[in-house]
């Protein structure tokens, strides 16, 4: 299902011509009126007027995480802040957080995404959907509450925590979608079964919306099958919109679209800062090109991905971005391996009964780095027998070492002491003193 | 002729052989004999006890990782050389043990052996048949 047939179907020249309209006229605005673009704009001799197709986008200044904190909290609004109607930030664990605006408009056109998200889920008007993205700053809990009413499902606003309540009223609700971070529907699955109930048969739930971390194809096999639903991949940022920026189509389920006629994605080299050609991995890229409060210009997300132009079978003419990889500031360089914690991810999903509880310890001994692997020990691993035990470890330590050519190792630790944060699950523990 | 055992994961760090007791104590569950396998990051404890399924219960409930399995437990003669006569019966009959522990009957003083076999029917029959006393589950629970 398409929510906006008109806009989401445009073929490529119609769509290639919108843009440069909208990235002009973004182009100029920041440039009249956010003191930091037009003196990035000014250092690299650049003026609006120089912006004549869509190739020269890379001559605008890349803008990066730490310009946001520097003009912290509101000095890259490009509205006076009497036409900010929301504010939201992002969950910055350290330091200041990045804060973001929204005018009207901007609402409106971020409920218009959601609500493209949402149907391209297959989720539409007469569906429940248990709302478990936290509330808040944070865009994910009013982002999909606003997709969600703009549709016009039935919205449960549970935000995140307090688990046992949320489950109690999957139950008794019976909502038919959920939206929530893929390690928050693990956790809900691993509180029901303590419960005593079977996500599988005791809920109504049909399709999710996962996203706000990175997750693996084996997470989203072992998410539909524990909830036997169809689980669905969805993407954005705080810095750009919050979610909203791309999402998957129920149908293929093979890359997520990006809402082209909103924002211009780029894959760059993250050491020369290259634009790089569709299908090549690098970090993505994102300029907003109908933003009022907050535009972002070539904005970098650390993520790594690639894009995908070929025709999709739902219709969508937006290319594809392949499932964030992994982030340019968490690639560990193991002795000079690039490790991305998502690989070794699903190199552990290919083991037979192993659950994605897994926390990655790196430190550095005698000048060597080290790499420990530790996984939670479950029922259906778990052996009377040391030696089966072993045989685990071994496989982990064999299967990371053929993957990466780095030699870890692995360590089995008891069920539920990695770890689960309601929302985003901390993967890396990096002890080593650089 | 099988006994029932219990195994638990155990992290190699310090507290949690107690706080397993603790919790088996705090359901009223009963230890009768116990053993540790251990390598240099974890263990697992096995046990046998006088309730398993409060046992299981009290454990799953407290986050440990449990699992089942059954062993034989022997009466070991009380003469030198009785374990050995039984070992060397085991091996004639091609039957490993994967792993073994021994206690003593209070009224008895005879020595039990719990052992995990390969395969435990035929190292059964092996024993019966030689004339072994082998317990049955419900009397070594209540030993
Ligand atoms: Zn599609």
């Amino acid at each position: 299902m398409i929510w906006n047939e008109e806009f989401e179907t445009l073929p490529r020249e119609a769509l290639e011509s919108l843009q440069l309209k909208r990235l002009k006229a973004t182009v100029d605005r920041v440039y009249a009126t956010v003191p930091f673009y037009k003196k990035k704009f000014d250092e690299a001799g650049l003026k609006p007027s120089h912006i004549k197709s869509l190739k020269d986008m890379r001559l605008l200044p890349f803008t990066v995480k730490t310009d946001l904190r520097d003009n912290y909290p509101f000095g890259l609004f490009s509205v006076p802040m009497e036409s900010v109607v929301r504010v939201h930030a992002s969950s910055g664990t350290t330091g200041k957080p990045i804060v973001v605006g929204y005018t009207r408009r901007d609402i409106d056109t971020w409920a218009e995404l959601m609500a493209r998200t949402l149907t391209a889920a297959g989720i539409h008007k007469g569906d429940i959907v248990h709302n478990s993205y936290g509330y808040g700053l944070f865009t994910g809990g009013l982002g999909a509450h606003y997709g969600a009413e703009r549709i016009g499902a039935s919205v449960i606003p549970i935000s995140g925590g307090n688990t046992k309540r949320q489950i109690m009223i999957m139950k008794d609700f019976g909502p038919t979608a959920i939206t929530c971070t893929p390690s928050y529907a693990l956790h809900l699955a691993d509180v029901a079964r303590d419960m005593g109930i079977d996500p599988a048969k005791d809920f109504k739930i049909r399709v999710g919306c996962f996203g706000a971390e990175p997750w693996s194809e084996k997470m989203r096999e072992q998410i539909e099958k524990i909830f036997n639903i169809d689980a669905v991949d969805i993407f954005g940022l705080t810095e750009v919109i919050g979610p909203g920026v791309s999402s998957e189509c129920i149908e293929a389920k093979r890359g997520l679209h990006v809402f082209e006629d909103h924002f211009i994605p780029e894959i760059i080299d993250p050491e020369t800062g290259e634009p790089l050609p569709y299908g090549e991995k690098g970090e993505l890229v994102f300029t907003s090109i109908t933003k009022e409060a907050f535009p972002v210009i070539r904005y970098r997300t650390r993520d790594i991905s690639c894009l995908n132009p070929e025709l999709c079978i739902c219709g969508r003419t937006f290319v594809r971005m392949e499932r964030i990889t992994g982030r340019t500031d968490d690639m560990l360089i193991i002795r000079g391996v690039n490790v991305f914690p998502s690989q070794i991810e699903s190199a552990l999903m290919q083991i037979e009964g192993l659950e994605p509880h897994y926390q990655l310890i790196v430190d550095r001994k005698n000048n060597l780095d080290t790499i420990e692997v530790q996984v939670e020990v479950n029922e259906r691993i778990f052996s009377d027998e040391v030696k089966q035990l072993e045989v685990i470890e071994k496989r982990v330590v064999h299967d990371i070492k053929e993957m990466f050519g780095v030699s870890c190792k692995c360590t089995l630790v008891e069920p539920k002491t990695i770890q689960r944060s309601e929302g985003k699950a901390k993967r890396v523990i990096d002890k080593r003193q650089l | 002729m099988k006994v029932e055992q219990i195994s638990v994961f155990l992290e190699n760090k310090s507290g949690r052989l107690a706080e397993v007791m603790r919790v088996l104590g705090s359901a009223g569950v009963n230890i009768r004999a116990l053993s540790i396998a251990d390598t240099s990051d974890f263990g697992i404890l096995r046990v046998i006890v006088n309730d398993n399924d409060k046992a299981m219960k009290a454990l799953k409930d407290n986050d440990f990782t449990v699992s089942k399995t059954e062993v034989v437990a022997v009466e070991v003669p009380d003469t030198p050389g009785g374990l050995a006569g039984i070992l060397a019966l085991l091996e004639k009959q091609s039957v490993n043990v994967e792993y073994m522990y021994a206690f003593i009957e209070r009224s008895s003083d005879n020595a039990i052996i719990i052992f995990r076999f390969d395969g435990n029917d035929r190292a059964i029959k092996a024993l019966s048949e030689a004339g072994i006393t082998i317990l049955e589950g419900a009397k070594v629970y209540n030993l």
